[in-house]
């Protein structure tokens, strides 16, 4: 069997300083992203591991039972196995299937929320991952989701429309949006070479004081509360439901599946797709063959702004269902890691968004029900993404053989 | 704009006159001008009250009580001429020096004070604002320094945030077990140095693209001490996480003098030891040996390589050590300020002082005094809030983020990273 069983073919993604790259590092990022899928499940597994080893340290249970190791060994593993055990079943309760539940709606309630979650994290991640392969660092998907929420949401409320229209009208704005935001970095790297990473980081604080401001204006919230928060969204504008309450999960979830199989066909079947990738693995050969860099850096920087926009818009009209200062919570940088989980690839995206959305749904149950913090799931998520940039560490911890690459001698 | 269209004079010779560089009188005069119209001649009534005198000064100035609109328009008419000095002065092609800059602006935040404490009679307590803008600017210069020497070097460390949460956290910790802050100012070194370990582990063996690596280390860091925090730390708070604070060592006589050494020299070892930091970077970096190989690396690492430099290692022991001087920046957000430890309480001041080292183009002067225009804005943005004013305090605490963005656009100056930030070293 051999491990290099990703569907694609590689496709190099290259730092921003892409000027000065060495020929080598081309390669190793090559190898980076051309990892093994079977590297990502290992990846997930230590991860897992790493996660339980610090649910067990920070037990007082299991402390105790580690002091008494010598006179109890079984009961220490018992005890050991015991709390991890049940804080990783809460989580699998929480993100899949609950065989806990009284009703079988109940049970399979979890599955749909882990999607309800993934959802702004697949539209967010979409955009990141799309830059990612233009050779652009996205760092701003947290300003482009507040933005895509702040537009989609006041429109939301602001406008009177039948439904249906009003949902599409405030999902565009949300869209537009994120694709303005981003397309600010977009255009100074493009006529300034303004480094993108640095933009978008402060794009991201603006976005987010720029909000905090507009909550306190009243003009802007439709409300006289003093909470900085707005007024409900109106039921014409709200992504409506998939399924019977008590689930949660709205067409954002199918504007999710559509937006990955556009960036796929953006990507692997269009002509201007292919000169993103082609501006990502070399603007030096891409400006000689005749594309225009800065236009493909604009273009990819409003499109990834138009996703994120759109993931925020999700969250803002689909579940929420009102704007308030934590809107975007951590979706911005979360969407990082699942772009890079799914090796900028569309459909790696669209199965790491509903991952870490389940790790997401899972962690509230098991931060309910066993005590063990959510905060967990932070931890094996970034600890996924580094074993994932670096397979070579992950193939010499399970001693497997290097795959074989065209390597260049030098 | 361009030089011939200016240059009517009759010259002796045909000589090629570099373009007038309308930049900063554009900038000037607008800025001139907004102070002129809404601080000066709209203006508010009542009078501001900007207070000096804090208890036990060496010797007392009296609370400073001005109209607010005449004090407004003093200042826009100063300004106004100012503006006209910088026209003239782009006309002869000549430019000041960075006094001019500097002036301008204390004396346009001046003007914009006194504004903003008119017609509610508001008093502006001058030495918390300063010793404010000197306490969230500490974080900042830590952080910023961390980054310069990564850079320098050729590492890009955007796990600046994670250094500092980490070295914040281990801060409390360990000063909290040890009732002891001077232990946590020991420990915080040590967790920025580790972030950083595995930042060079990932970037230098294993060629991980930088950027990625410092994201993910900050989330990684976030979820640590957000972990165990919500276990540990608040199961037995009094044994993790009790408030210990680095306490105030005076400097006698220089403290006592009002305002400035009340702010710079009234303050916890921490802020002391920043003041070191930052000259002994200026003065190591550009005027060691240490510094030119660090350069080298930075720049050129093949050359370097040739003459014998080992890049990685180089690189390796600066970015660590740099870790070490976030880390200790870390510390100033619990024992430097006698607070316990708190989830995320770093709030993006990493990214910020990631800023303030682009902005202060890779030099420790210069991302001093960026560092501290970030602070100081925050500062203001906190004080005018306490006494009401009609800005917003969130448009006040977008500035310093939007003329970062400008900055790195160009429009303040070209900045020019070390050519092989970011770039792994293959022999």
């Amino acid at each position: 069997m051999t491990t290099d069983i990703s569907p694609a073919a590689p496709s190099p993604v290259p730092p921003p300083t892409a000027q000065a790259q060495p020929d080598r590092e081309q390669s190793t990022l090559q190898e980076i992203l051309s990892g093994s899928w079977l590297v990502s499940l290992l990846a997930i597994v230590l991860a897992l591991l790493v996660g339980g080893v610090l649910i067990a340290v920070s037990d007082a249970e299991v402390i105790a039972a580690a002091a008494n190791i010598a006179a109890a060994p079984g009961a220490f593993l018992s005890t050991l196995f015991s709390t991890v055990g049940d804080a990783y079943s809460a989580l699998f309760r929480g993100a899949v299937f609950d065989w806990n539940a009284r009703t079988t709606e109940r049970a399979i309630r979890p599955l749909t929320e882990s999607l309800v979650s993934g959802t702004p994290l697949i539209l967010t991640g979409l955009g990141i991952a799309l830059a990612f392969r233009s050779g652009l660092f996205n760092i701003g998907g947290q300003g482009q989701v507040i933005l895509g929420a702040t537009v989609a949401g006041f429109l939301g409320y602001a406008m009177e429309l039948p439904a249906g229209v009003h949902m599409l009208l405030a999902a565009l704005g949300g869209l537009i949006g994120g694709a303005i935001w981003a397309g600010i970095a977009g255009v100074l790297k493009a006529r300034t070479g303004a480094n993108e990473v640095i933009v978008t980081i402060m794009l991201n604080s603006i976005a987010g004081y720029l909000l905090g401001y507009l909550l306190k204006q009243s003009w802007f919230t439709h409300t006289s509360s003093a909470n900085p928060q707005s007024r409900v969204i109106d039921g014409s504008a709200e992504m409506f439901l998939l399924l019977p309450p008590p689930f949660r999960l709205h067409v954002g979830f199918i504007i999710a599946v559509l937006a990955t199989i556009v960036v796929w066909w953006l990507l692997e079947r269009s002509t201007i797709g292919f000169e993103f990738k082609a501006v990502g693995a070399n603007p030096h050969a891409a400006r000689t063959a005749g594309i225009s860099v800065s236009k493909v850096t604009i273009l990819v920087m409003v499109i990834a702004g138009a996703l994120a926009g759109l993931g925020g818009a999700a969250q803002v009209l689909g579940t929420e269902g009102k704007l308030t200062g934590g809107i975007s919570g951590s979706i911005g940088f979360d969407a990082i890691t699942v772009a890079l989980l799914g090796r900028s690839r569309p459909l790696g995206t669209f199965l790491a968004g509903v991952l870490f959305g389940a790790f997401k749904a899972g962690g509230y149950l098991m931060q309910s029900q066993t005590g063990t913090p959510i905060d967990i799931v932070l931890v094996v998520q970034s600890v996924i993404v580094l074993l994932i940039a670096a397979p070579p560490l992950v193939r010499s911890i399970f001693r497997l053989p290097a795959p074989v690459l065209k390597r260049k001698e030098s | 704009m361009t030089a011939h269209a200016l240059d009517a004079k009759p010259s002796g010779q045909a000589k090629a006159l570099t373009p007038v560089s309308w930049k900063f009188p554009i900038v000037y005069s607008l800025l001139a001008l907004v102070s002129l119209v809404f601080f000066g001649l709209i203006g508010r009534d009542g009078q501001t009250t900007f207070r000096i005198a804090t208890k036990g000064d060496f010797f007392t100035i009296p609370d400073v009580v001005v109209p607010a609109t005449a004090a407004g328009l003093v200042l826009s008419l100063i300004l106004v001429v100012m503006a006209g000095a910088a026209i003239w002065s782009a006309l002869r092609r000549d430019a000041f020096g960075s006094w001019f800059p500097m002036l301008f602006g204390v004396l346009f935040v001046l003007s914009f004070l006194a504004w903003a404490g008119g017609g509610s009679g508001g008093v502006i307590p001058m030495t918390t604002l300063l010793a404010g803008a000197l306490a969230l600017s500490v974080p900042l210069i830590f952080g910023a320094m961390c980054g310069l020497v990564g850079e320098r070097s050729g590492i890009i460390n955007i796990a600046i945030e994670g250094q500092l949460l980490a070295g914040a956290f281990l801060a409390a910790v360990v000063a909290s077990v040890v009732k002891n802050p001077y232990a946590g100012l020991l420990a915080a070194p040590i967790a920025g140095a580790l972030v950083a370990v595995v930042l060079t582990f990932f970037a230098v063996k294993y060629w991980v693209n930088q950027i990625i690596i410092g994201v993910v280390l900050n989330v990684l860091v976030v979820g640590l001490t957000n972990f165990l925090y919500s276990t540990v730390l608040t199961e037995h708070a009094e044994l993790w996480n009790s408030r210990q604070r680095l306490p105030n060592l005076p400097i006698p006589l220089l403290s006592e003098i009002p305002i400035l050494g009340r702010v710079l020299f009234d303050q916890n070892i921490l802020v002391y030891l920043m003041y070191l930091v930052v000259i002994a970077l200026q003065i190591f970096v550009f005027r060691s040996q240490w510094g030119l190989r660090m350069r080298a690396v930075g720049e050129h690492p093949k050359a370097a390589d040739t003459v014998g430099i080992k890049v990685n290692l180089t690189r390796v022991r600066n970015t660590i050590m740099a870790g070490a001087i976030a880390g200790l920046g870390g510390a100033f957000f619990t024992v430097g300020s006698g607070l316990a430890f708190g989830k995320e309480m770093s709030a993006g001041q990493g990214y910020i002082a990631l800023a303030a080292m682009i902005l202060g183009k890779w030099n420790p002067k210069g991302a001093l005094v960026a560092a501290l225009l970030f602070g100081f804005s925050k500062s203001l943005g906190n004080t005018l809030q306490s006494i009401g004013t009609p800005v917003a305090n969130e448009l006040l605490l977008m500035l310093p983020y939007i003329v970062t963005v400008l900055a790195v656009a160009g429009f303040v100056g070209r900045v020019r990273p070390p050519a092989a930030a970011g770039v792994p070293y293959v022999k």
